[in-house]
């Protein structure tokens, strides 16, 4: 399956890119999306994830055609 | 309620104003005997270095969306009329209006709380990345502090 993979903030600029599509195993978590898109890094602890603009925990299971998030603590207001 | 995320700058009294005379007063004219606002500004400071301009960065969709969960957790919890909250993105400059959050009530309680509770949730939740221009160089800003 695929999913939409973005990055944000200081994360985007690490990462080189603000996302990708990725294609990943059908039984995959958020945590195995990080591992595909960022080529093997290990993810960062303060990294916030999301599935389709929802919080979610890293072990959260991902869908064929899901947006999957991640980016650093939030620094709004 | 209205949620607005905007590019430009806005005047946030003027904004309150018309929302509350054009909103707020047409629906709930003579049951909101309280109102509450926060408004928060840019500094031209920060962690003792001088910031010249910063760049808010946000995740379209997901932003409204979860200031929309937030305004909506706060109705489970408060007694509240309306809300209305305007962001910013883009370029700022020191002095300028970043963030507005404004609530109707009927009672004091009610506003003064969920305006906290609003404004703190949008700080540790809602998808915004502060980056500050200094002198010769930028640099993101790492966490928001806590506000209680």
């Amino acid at each position: 399956m695929t999913v939409k993979v973005k990055f944000f903030a200081s994360l985007k600029e690490q990462m080189g890119c603000d996302g990708a599509t990725v294609a990943i195993g059908e039984v995959a978590t958020a945590a195995d999306v990080w591992l595909a898109a960022s080529g093997g890094k290990a993810m960062p602890t303060n990294v916030l994830v999301a599935v389709n603009m929802e919080y979610c925990d890293p072990n959260q299971r991902v869908r064929s055609g899901d947006e999957v998030a991640f980016f650093p603590p939030v620094t709004g207001g | 309620m209205k949620i607005e995320i905007r590019e430009l700058p806005f005047a946030p009294w003027e904004a309150l104003q018309r929302y509350e005379s054009e909103v707020v007063a047409d629906r709930y004219s003579g049951k909101f005997g309280a109102s509450a606002v926060f408004v928060g500004s840019m500094r031209d400071f920060n962690e003792g270095d001088e910031v010249r301009g910063m760049t808010l960065e946000h995740y379209p969709g997901m932003t409204e969306q979860e200031l929309g969960r937030i305004v909506a957790e706060a109705r489970e919890q408060w007694a509240l009329l309306d809300e209305l909250i305007i962001h910013r993105v883009g370029d700022l400059l020191p002095n300028e209006p970043i963030v507005l959050v404004a609530v109707w009530s009927a009672h004091r309680k009610d506003a003064f709380e969920a305006c906290r509770h609003i404004m703190e949730a949008l700080k540790s939740r809602a998808p915004f990345w502060k980056k500050e221009q200094l002198d010769s160089s930028s640099r993101w800003v790492d966490k928001n502090t806590d506000g209680y």
